[in-house]
């Protein structure tokens, strides 16, 4: 089975930020407009939902939404 | 538009005012989706967005029972419109993709695994090669054919987890905690190894 570095390295910052505590995609998703809110007006929402925060940082699909969700309500908010 | 409150937007969704309601929301969610999607989406952006806001508008009266009021209505909204474009957009863009062809070549569990990019030092080299023959041991052993499987579709196809969950006939979130449980397993494995993950990191680090 051929490998690339990037899937080995991929493989292991994973293994890396695992916690025993992680939120799920559907909780991420649930939390997620609460944390988005924060996040725009300023607040420190990675420090008050650090789960979530952990949980974009790990989960690249969950991440894609999030960044798109605030360019959406950034249009919104014009 | 009307300015509103999550009441008045609860309210108004569902009585008598539900078709002005309906038209603005529809203007609300295009505009977010139509600039958060531009960089995405280069072809008939307005009509896929106003395909994905008519979805979204039946989702979001589908599910407005769920909306905890821990943020406005219209964030809650437009989550819900980021949601349902991504699904399809995703749909669209792996549709003719299996998960076999993603993986790695005689993936099965007798194939011993190989860089095909090892470093050009000798040292490192052979130190990865070592690394790489552990990783292959303990994702045969630890692991089941599932979670390889996912995380090799994932980490090495570079699939997202709600297409991969499709394919495996289950949902992104038994998916996750497919994966959560194996990254655990890795982890552990390793320290009773007496080695880390940012260890294992720093050996195929490149430049």
């Amino acid at each position: 089975m051929e490998l690339t570095t990037k899937t080995i390295r991929n493989m292991m910052s994973s293994v890396k930020s695992t916690r025993e505590l992680e939120l799920t995609c559907g909780h991420c998703y649930d939390e997620l407009d609460q944390f988005i809110e924060m996040k725009l007006s300023g607040k420190k929402a990675e420090e008050a939902m650090p789960l979530v925060q952990e949980h974009l940082d790990r989960c690249p699909t969950c991440r894609e939404e999030y960044e798109t969700l605030l360019e959406a309500l950034k249009a919104m908010a014009d | 538009m009307q300015i509103r409150t999550n009441e008045e937007w609860l309210s108004d969704l569902r009585g008598e005012n539900q078709d002005q309601a309906i038209e603005d929301l529809r203007k609300v969610l295009k505009k977010g989706l139509i600039y958060a999607l531009s960089s995405r989406i280069k072809v008939d952006l307005e009509t896929q967005v106003e395909d994905f806001v008519q979805d979204s508008l039946l989702r979001i009266l589908d599910k407005m029972d769920t909306f905890r009021g821990e943020s406005r209505f219209t964030t809650w909204a437009q989550k819900v419109a980021v949601r349902v474009a991504f699904t399809e957009m995703r749909r669209q863009r792996w549709k003719d993709i299996s998960i076999e062809d993603l993986l790695p070549e005689d993936s099965g569990d007798f194939t011993p695994m190989v860089l095909s990019d090892p470093s050009p030092d000798p040292e490192k080299r052979a130190a990865q090669t070592l690394m790489l023959e552990m990783i292959d041991g303990m994702m045969s052993s630890e692991l089941t054919e599932r979670q390889r499987t996912a995380l090799l579709a994932i980490m090495h196809g570079g699939m997202p987890l709600e297409e991969v969950a499709r394919r495996m006939d289950t949902n992104r979130n038994a998916l996750y905690k497919l994966l959560h449980d194996a990254r655990k397993q890795m982890r552990n494995r390793l320290l009773e190894k007496g080695l880390t993950a940012q260890e294992v990191l720093a050996m195929f680090e490149t430049g």
